[in-house]
């Protein structure tokens, strides 16, 4: 008989170390909630991207990225999987220096980017403001539609989905359920999003994830707006600052022509509703970067959820000396992380090499951060 | 024919009309009348394509559906139904 | 921004909204009354093109009289319910209003049922095409179907032939021995028994159907024949409309944005004053449960009343509107739909129309919430209106929660409101 996989949350991070842990030969349960993607993985953006913030972050985002790469082709069309690549656009001659900087990096790393300048960055997006002086080009990165693709994962794994089935607490070999109903299983991995540490709480810490809200709005369809996904560079300044709440340009052309725009963060925030001031402080920004966003129709704006830790890197890895495993707290980038994560977790349930050093991963580092204060 | 049309046939100006175009083409209607009766006054039928590419009109009639949406004097996603006709207004069903 | 300032605010300038209207502004009250339709009247007093009907015209001369101002072509698109506070647009722009207090008027809209063909132009909704028609929409020499279910069935075959429309049947999803013993308990009310009579006479000659309903509709970029169920047994008949409603749901999108509670069928939740369980927010006609005429009257004087302050009156009308509700509760459960319309979709039957998703991609999945979000259903400019109570009645479950804005707004619109908003949270919170 193979052995058991319990996996709780059917989120796209959920749904990928389902399908890994199925190919690595075992029968996998996933245990949810609610419905799949009912957490933060119905209210992104899908930017499959690789993203340079710590040389870790870059191991974990271009290796995931090369794993979504090998999917393409078997991906179905609700997914709708494009390659649109990634234009990081610079406003003024610092941002113009992390241009460069950023793209000589990439080459080192094996990743394709290309720079634009003023000119070539016109005729990529004609509706970029005309003031931006360059940008840097980055082909490969993909979009994707998350909810789609955490069931398509779903699928793919096998796995028996139980819904409406909310688990209490994780450990090495069995979930408590509520009422006391436990379930058992040769291993456990906890990938429940922001709710993941209660689960396993005193193990780690219970704050060690902390959710950051970010609003995103959808227009109408608007065929040829934009061909990119475009994010402005400043977004490196003002996308980590821990205090207080930032805002920054991004945008997505979704394959069907509706426009997605984002981005803002908030950390202490109770309420989901879509606050005026953010929104306002968001779109004026969008504005400022391509101004003829302003006549599109918005039909929809909404508030998602992400689960940060305090270095901005997801807990891949056993917790304490005998498990659950953990993969959660994959902040703004869980979307394109998602594979890689769960390619991670089953070399280190298997005993194989890691894809990538795992050590910046260890949930263990929470208990260190914690004791610093 | 319904009466707007018959007028204009007729090349019949009375006051009760105003003038407007309708995806280029100039035409009488009603004063009072909706765009979306106006269209179908003059026969247009299918004012909309659909995301798989069928034809489609106004269903509700009053500004729920957005079946009947058009782009009013450049304006995008205007719904027929609760516009009325006004001189001169330009009303494109290619670009809702 | 503009902004409005005055005592009372109204929304919708149907029946409710103009007896609300005039019930505040005769106490003195400054009202402000806004409707996105062209004019007033509401569903069923609309003139466009035509004059409204004799019923109306009191109350329009009364509603003219009361002093309260009008502003048609004006939707509300959000609100700030602790701030008494309304956000509209019309052709200049968005607008500020602000109140003392609100009232909710804003109607019902009809419940549409996917079958084959639906989607096709020429099916349009029953209350749908009387309503274009007042707007100009050419009916006269027309053969038109009427079909789907509710009173309102009969009132608008009626419409259509006074308009010199030919009116080919009238389909009644409900059985008529149900409907008989409904028109039975209408023996004590002498006036609606007498207009059923009125109804009748003018469709004299127009097949009326019971048990029937629409099972294809056949086109090819139009509807020209339609397919019907009576009984069990097809029926084929060649139009050049269909005219099909499956009843009323009540309009409460703007009550839920602004934080007002359902009761368990769905309309706002009101007391014996019309106050919802928002301070100073109250909710009168169709919102609160479809009653037709009479009941969103009686409701807009008492709503009105009660906004001015004036309990005796208000408590007057609160018997009489607690008899209508009775009676709109009878109508619903004559009308109750029939479990087999649930098998009209095919696989193919587009069930959301802005989205074009097909009945085979929806009916497995569980919630409105995964159904949206695996098929794109409601997703759309519509934010669900139509295909949200279809998918209800098709498989149960509750509607996914409504996103901002209501109604679709530019992005430059849309930063223009927030910055509003914001602005007045800074200025009140001072
Ligand atoms: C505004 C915004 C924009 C974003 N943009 C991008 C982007 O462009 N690219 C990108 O890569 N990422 C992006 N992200 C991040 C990405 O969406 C998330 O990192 C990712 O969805 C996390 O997936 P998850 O499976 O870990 O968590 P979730 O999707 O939250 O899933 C957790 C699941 O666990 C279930 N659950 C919770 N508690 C329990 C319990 N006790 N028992 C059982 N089940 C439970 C929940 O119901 C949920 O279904 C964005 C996020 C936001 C909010
Ligand atoms: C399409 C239709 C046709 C009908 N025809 C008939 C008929 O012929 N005979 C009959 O007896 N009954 C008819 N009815 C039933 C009718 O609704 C009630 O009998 C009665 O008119 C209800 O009055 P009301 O004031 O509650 O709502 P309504 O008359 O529906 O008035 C509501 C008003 O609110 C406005 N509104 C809604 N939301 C907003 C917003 N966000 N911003 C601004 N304005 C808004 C609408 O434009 C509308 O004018 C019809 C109903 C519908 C839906
Ligand atoms: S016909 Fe439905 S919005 Fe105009």
């Amino acid at each position: 008989m193979k052995p058991r996989a319990l996996v709780i949350g059917a989120g796209i991070v959920g749904a990928a170390c389902a399908a890994e842990l199925a190919r690595a030969g075992f029968a996998v349960v996933v245990l949810e909630a609610a419905h799949p993607s009912a957490g933060a993985t119905a209210c992104g953006m899908g930017h499959v991207v690789a993203m340079d913030d710590s040389e870790a972050q870059l191991e974990l985002t271009r290796t995931s990225r090369s794993l979504w790469e090998e999917l393409l082709p078997e991906l179905p069309e609700n997914i709708e999987a494009t390659r649109a690549g990634t234009l990081w656009v610079a406003a003024d001659d610092e941002e113009l220096a992390a241009v460069h900087a950023k793209h000589a990096y990439y080459l080192t790393r094996g990743v394709n980017a290309e720079i634009h300048d003023q000119h070539s960055l016109r005729s990529l997006e004609p509706h970029l403001a005309p003031d931006l002086i360059g940008a840097l080009r980055v082909p490969d990165d993909l979009v994707v539609y998350p909810p789609c693709a955490a069931a398509w994962l779903l699928a793919l794994s096998g796995a028996e989905l139980r819904v409406g089935l909310a688990v209490e607490r994780a450990e090495a070999r069995r979930v408590l359920l509520h009422g006391g109903v436990a379930l058992e299983g040769d291993l456990v991995v906890v990938a429940a999003g922001e709710h993941s540490l209660p689960l396993v709480s005193p193990a780690l810490p219970l704050h060690g994830i902390k959710p950051r809200k970010g609003h995103l709005v959808i227009t109408d369809r608007a065929p040829g707006f934009a061909q990119h996904q475009i994010v402005e560079l400043g977004y490196l300044k003002s996308a980590h600052s821990h205090d207080g709440s930032s805002v920054a340009f991004n945008l997505q052309p979704r394959p069907n022509g509706q426009v997605l725009l984002g981005s803002s963060r908030q950390y202490d925030r109770t309420s989901d509703e879509v606050e005026p001031a953010m929104l306002r402080r968001m779109l004026e920004r969008a504005f400022r970067y391509m101004p003829k966003l302003r006549a599109l129709p918005a039909i929809r704006a909404w508030t998602g959820r992400r689960a940060a830790t305090h270095d901005h890197l997801p807990l891949i890895g056993k917790v304490g000396a005998e498990g659950p495993w953990l993969a959660a707290g994959h902040e703004g980038l869980g979307i394109t992380t998602s594979l890689g994560t769960a390619r991670l977790l089953s070399s280190l349930i298997a005993g194989t090499t890691p894809p990538f050093d795992p050590r910046p991963f260890d949930p263990q580092r929470l208990c260190a951060e914690a004791s610093h204060g | 024919m319904g009466d707007a049309a018959h007028a204009h046939a007729h090349g019949e100006h009375d006051a009760g009309h105003c003038t407007i175009w309708l995806d280029g083409e100039r035409r009488r209607a009603p004063i009072g009348a909706s765009v979306a009766a106006a269209l179908a006054l003059h026969g247009w039928r299918g004012t909309r394509t659909s995301v798989s590419g069928e034809p489609r009109s106004a269903l509700c009639g009053m500004g729920i559906c957005f079946e009947c949406r058009v782009a009013i004097d450049g304006v995008p996603l205007r719904r027929a139904c609760l516009v009325t006709v006004r001189e001169g207004m330009e009303v494109s069903t290619h670009h809702a | 921004m503009r902004e409005l300032a005055c005592d009372l605010l109204v929304v919708g300038a149907g029946p409710a909204g103009i007896a609300a209207a005039c019930a505040a502004a005769e106490r003195g009250k400054k009202v402000l009354v806004l409707d996105e339709n062209p004019g007033a009247g509401g569903q069923i007093w609309r003139a466009g093109t035509h004059a409204p009907p004799r019923a109306a015209e009191p109350w329009l001369a009364r509603f003219r009289a009361s002093g309260a101002e009008l502003r048609s072509g004006c939707a509300v698109v959000e609100g700030d319910a602790a701030r008494q506070t309304l956000w509209a647009q019309d052709a200049e722009g968005l607008l500020r209003t602000r109140a003392e207090s609100i009232v909710l008027a804003t109607g019902a809209r009809e419940l549409f049922l996917p079958f084959p063909g639906w989607t096709l132009p020429g099916v349009l909704g029953a209350g749908g095409l009387q309503a274009l028609a007042k707007s100009g929409w050419p009916v006269r020499g027309k053969k038109i179907g009427v079909a789907g279910s509710g009173p309102l069935l009969l009132a608008v075959a009626a419409w259509l032939v006074e308009h010199g429309a030919h009116v080919a049947f009238v389909a009644e999803q409900a059985p008529l021995g149900r409907l008989a013993r409904f028109a039975a308990s209408l023996a004590f009310q002498p006036r609606k028994l007498a207009q059923l009579a009125a109804l009748r006479w003018k469709l004299r000659g127009v097949p009326q159907l019971f048990s029937s309903w629409p099972v294809r509709a056949n086109g090819r970029a139009h509807i020209d024949s339609v397919e019907l169920a009576t009984d069990g047994e097809p029926q084929g008949f060649l139009v050049d409309a269909l005219a099909v409603g499956f009843g009323l749901v009540p309009e409460t999108a703007l009550a839920e944005q602004l934080g007002c509670a359902l009761d368990a069928s769905g309309a706002v939740a009101v007391d014996a004053e019309q106050r919802t369980n928002v301070e100073r927010i109250y909710a009168a006609g169709e919102p609160t449960g479809i009653g037709g005429v009479e009941n969103a009257l009686l409701q807009g004087e008492l709503a009105g009343a009660s906004a001015a302050g004036d309990a005796r009156a208000a408590h007057t009308f609160a018997r009489r509107a607690a008899r209508a509700r009775r009676f709109g509760r009878a109508l619903e459960r004559a009308f109750a739909l029939r479990e087999e319309l649930r098998e009209m979709p095919d696989d193919d039957t587009i069930v959301c129309r802005c989205e074009d998703v097909r009945w085979d991609a929806a009916r497995e999945l569980d919630s409105a919430r995964e159904t949206k979000l695996q098929t794109r259903c409601g997703m759309g400019p519509c934010q669900g209106r139509v295909c949200q109570p279809a998918l209800h009645f098709l498989k149960g479950g509750r509607a996914d929660r409504r996103r901002p804005p209501l109604l679709p707004l530019t992005l430059g619109e849309l930063a223009e409101l927030a910055a509003d908003r914001t602005t007045l949270e800074h200025e009140t919170s001072r």
